[in-house]
């Protein structure tokens, strides 16, 4: 896309003007294309797609259809089913398209109006298809601010986001408020910080404007680091803009000329997206010196992360933003008072800035009125893990989730058993069966002894050993511990060495007792939020699921048959087929079987590595 | 004497303060694949910082390599996702089928190995990503065809790697 320098925007006159030209050339397009390049997409080769689709729109001749009706955008948050492709007329909803299917797409449905019925989600249960996304359970019981118009918008057109109505609560802010007024809009939005703490975001917001000393810095935390979560990803790579937005009013309210997006280095289309976002918004005087000709001065600088999961926490961030090592300081003094440089700062997570156009544009009542008491509006969770449906939704606060993950998700993925629910990351908890049925907001979660997080939800299965979840979660933090302070570095590999213990089947009697008081030890004098949390995956498995931390110390025997040693493969006779497809296959020598005679495993020999347990077509090899 | 490329990048950082430190060691990286003991004397020289100082920044931060990655750099996802579909055994697979450990780089240089905390491609568990490409749903079994793919794609670049 092409921009001028005078495009730059004077007034909010001069936006308003330029939307509507933008509206008349572009919408509403008769044929259009919209192909999803969201990470779970482009790895499945959406991109190749979008050439082909571009293609046969130019070999087409440009009267049937724009070559630039073809567009790619962000994730759909379907991601088990992609690539997906959205084709108008008809708004039809294709997933799973491939490279052969393009001309047949093409023909059909954007040429003819037809539709491909193949290539439509099919219910699993009903055997349904749906023609569009509303028609899909997966989205009917979704709610979509923040992902409103991800899967509808180009990320790298500032012209697309300004047609959806992008800037205008800039314009609004900035022509027709008070910073004040701005401040207050959000306070009343009842808005919490998405990244996990859940504090109030307008509270933040006002002790920063209300701190001594210039200048004010405002950072949007991008360094998504919990594993099992992409929220943050899908928004910046999706709808860039809506961040950007979101931080200037953000900086109008508090009084910043300076901001930092901080970025996971992991995510290099998100940074190449940001990027564009910035350079554009610049361009036309969105970001810069006399933003819509109103006064206010404000730009943006990007950081890449460097791999460090503690940068996700506030102070160790701005350390890593100043280029030393990423190590967090006590809490007692404030960011929002002596923050990045000593200087007032106010930190935000990418979800939480995206939320803030929609409310200076709606209000904050409507926002209030999404959501429960003390949780407003929605969240935005990546749904993974052994689910049906994988992938990104936005849900109000409130719901429940058997909503979520039987509802949205379709249940646990081949038939089996749902045993938990990961969510918080890290510092969160797993929620057993009996919990389904509580509301999901920030309050409900920490009381189930897990916490919102910053948005990730892993449903694990039967076949998941809860205290082998504890263990890797104990070994992500050990490894990601910055070592500052004492009770973290010590206390975590303390832990993890009683819990290697327990998996191996060397566990002792007091062993859980003493991870307990290792836990309250550490919740009381570690550092920051990652030390004082970090016991959270061990203390929740504890509570809802003691009697597998019991089977593997006193029966030396893993129920969930993980635990390596402590279960054994063996073949069942009579399901056997002697093919020989697991003795060819075993790396120890350890099957013997002749032909037309059922095999055996050599115990002694066995290094339990599992694959016959793959390889077997019949499914006779057992774990007991 | 400094390397060229190395000279380009702190021309680009000139008179930059200690804040450049950590955008001027990823571009180093990302032109060399790796820190070596000359480039960041080099840094540390530019930025009038100790190289120890240098040291201890790159050393916090699990992106910086101080050794060069093999041609192509094969990274094990870790996180939760995968780790509840298994992804610690594609690990063990992957480290059988390429005979090193994670943090290691083959003896001829073609292939290094790297397991990581999260690398946000959830939905597509497990992951493997080879040089960035993803590759979703490995299963154990599959591992020495992705590698094949790309020993096949190294023989037709007429290079044997290192």
């Amino acid at each position: 896309m092409t921009v001028a320098a005078t495009n730059r925007f004077g007034s909010p006159a001069d936006l308003e003007q330029a939307r509507e030209e933008i509206r008349r050339r572009t919408r509403p397009a008769a044929r259009s294309v919209r192909v999803c390049i969201g990470t779970g997409c482009a790895a499945k080769g959406s991109r190749r797609l979008y050439d082909l689709f571009r293609q046969a729109a130019h070999e087409a001749g440009g009267g049937l259809i724009a070559v630039e009706a073809v567009k790619c955008v962000g994730c759909h948050g379907l991601c088990e089913r992609g690539p997906i492709v959205v084709v108008q007329p008809g708004d039809v909803l294709y997933q799973q398209v491939e490279e052969p299917d393009v001309p047949e797409v093409f023909r059909e449905t954007v040429v003819g109006g037809r539709v491909v019925e193949r290539l439509l989600y099919q219910d699993p249960a009903t055997k349904a298809r749906a023609r569009t996304a509303a028609e899909i359970p997966f989205y009917k019981a979704q709610q979509r601010i923040v992902l409103a118009h991800n899967g509808e918008i180009d990320p790298r057109s500032i012209d697309d986001y300004i047609a959806f109505g992008g800037y205008s609560a800039l314009a609004k802010a900035l022509s027709a408020m008070t910073p004040e007024q701005v401040l207050e809009e959000v306070e009343k939005s009842g808005l919490r910080g998405r990244g996990g703490g859940g504090f109030p975001t307008g509270r933040k917001w006002r002790s920063c404007r209300e701190a001594h000393g210039q200048p004010k810095y405002v950072i949007c935390n991008g360094d998504e680091g919990d594993p099992g979560a992409f929220m943050d990803r899908s928004v910046m790579e999706g709808n860039p803009h809506s961040v950007i937005e979101g931080m200037i009013i953000g900086a109008y309210a508090i009084g910043s000329s300076q901001g930092y997006i901080y970025v996971r280095n992991e995510y290099p289309l998100a940074v190449e997206h940001l990027r564009e976002a910035i350079g554009q918004a610049r361009e036309r005087g969105l970001l810069g010196r006399d933003i819509l000709g109103s006064g206010f001065d404000f730009d943006i600088r990007i950081n890449r992360g460097g791999g460090a999961f503690v940068c996700g926490e506030s102070t160790a961030l701005m350390a890593s933003l100043e280029g030393r090592p990423g190590e967090p300081r006590a809490k007692y003094v404030h960011t929002v008072e002596h923050g990045l440089w000593d200087k007032p700062t106010n930190l935000n997570n990418v979800e939480t800035w995206a939320n803030v156009p929609a409310i200076i544009n709606r209000g904050g009542d409507w926002l209030a009125s999404i959501g429960t008491a003390k949780s407003k509006g929605t969240k935005v969770f990546s749904l993974v893990g052994n689910v049906v449906n994988t992938g990104l939704i936005e849900v109000p606060m409130g719901i429940t989730l058997r909503q979520i993950i039987f509802g949205i998700g379709g249940g646990v993925e081949d038939g089996k058993a749902f045993k938990a629910v990961q969510t918080g990351g890290p510092s969160g908890g797993c929620i057993p069966a009996r919990f389904l049925d509580t509301p999901v907001d920030f309050d409900e979660l920490t009381r189930l002894g897990s916490m919102m997080g910053s948005g990730g939800m892993i449903v694990m299965d039967e076949d998941t050993c809860m205290v082998n979840v504890a263990r890797y979660f104990l070994n992500f933090l050990r490894e990601e511990s910055c070592g500052k302070c004492t009770p973290c570095r010590e206390g975590l590999a303390q832990m993890l060495h009683v819990l290697d213990r327990i998996t191996h089947g060397k566990g002792e009697a007091g062993d859980v007792e003493r991870l307990e008081e290792m836990a309250d030890l550490l919740a009381g004098t570690a550092l920051c939020a990652l030390g004082k949390t970090a016991a959270n995956p061990v203390l929740s498995t504890v509570r809802h699921f003691r009697d597998e931390y019991d089977a593997h110390i006193v029966d030396r025997r893993c129920p969930a048959k993980e635990c390596r040693g402590l279960f054994r493969y063996a073949i069942e006779a009579e399901k056997c087929k002697a093919c020989g497809i697991c003795k060819k296959n075993c790396p120890a020598d350890a099957i013997t079987g002749a032909k037309k005679v059922a095999h055996v495993i050599d115990q002694a020999k066995c290094t339990l590595c599992g694959t016959c347990f793959d390889k077997c077509p019949f499914d006779a090899i057992l774990k007991v | 004497m400094i390397a060229p490329d190395i000279d380009f990048i702190l021309r680009r950082h000139a008179g930059a303060g200690r804040d450049a430190l950590i955008p001027i060691l990823q571009e180093v990286q990302e032109a060399h694949g790796y820190l070596s003991r000359e480039a960041i004397i080099c840094v540390s020289r530019h930025l009038g910082l100790p190289a120890s100082k240098v040291c201890g920044v790159a050393t916090f931060y699990n992106e910086f390599r101080f050794r060069a990655p093999g041609k192509f750099h094969v990274q094990v996802c870790r996180g939760t996702a995968c780790h509840v579909k298994r992804s610690a055994r594609l690990l063990d697979a992957t480290a059988t089928a390429l005979g090193i450990k994670p943090g290691e780089t083959s003896r001829d240089g073609l292939f290094s190995l790297e397991a990581v905390a999260c690398v946000g491609a959830c939905a597509l568990a497990p992951v493997l990503a080879v040089n960035g490409e993803f590759h979703a749903c490995v299963g154990p079994d599959s591992v020495r065809r992705i590698l094949d793919f790309y020993r096949g794609k190294a023989a037709r670049d007429g290079t044997d790697g290192g």
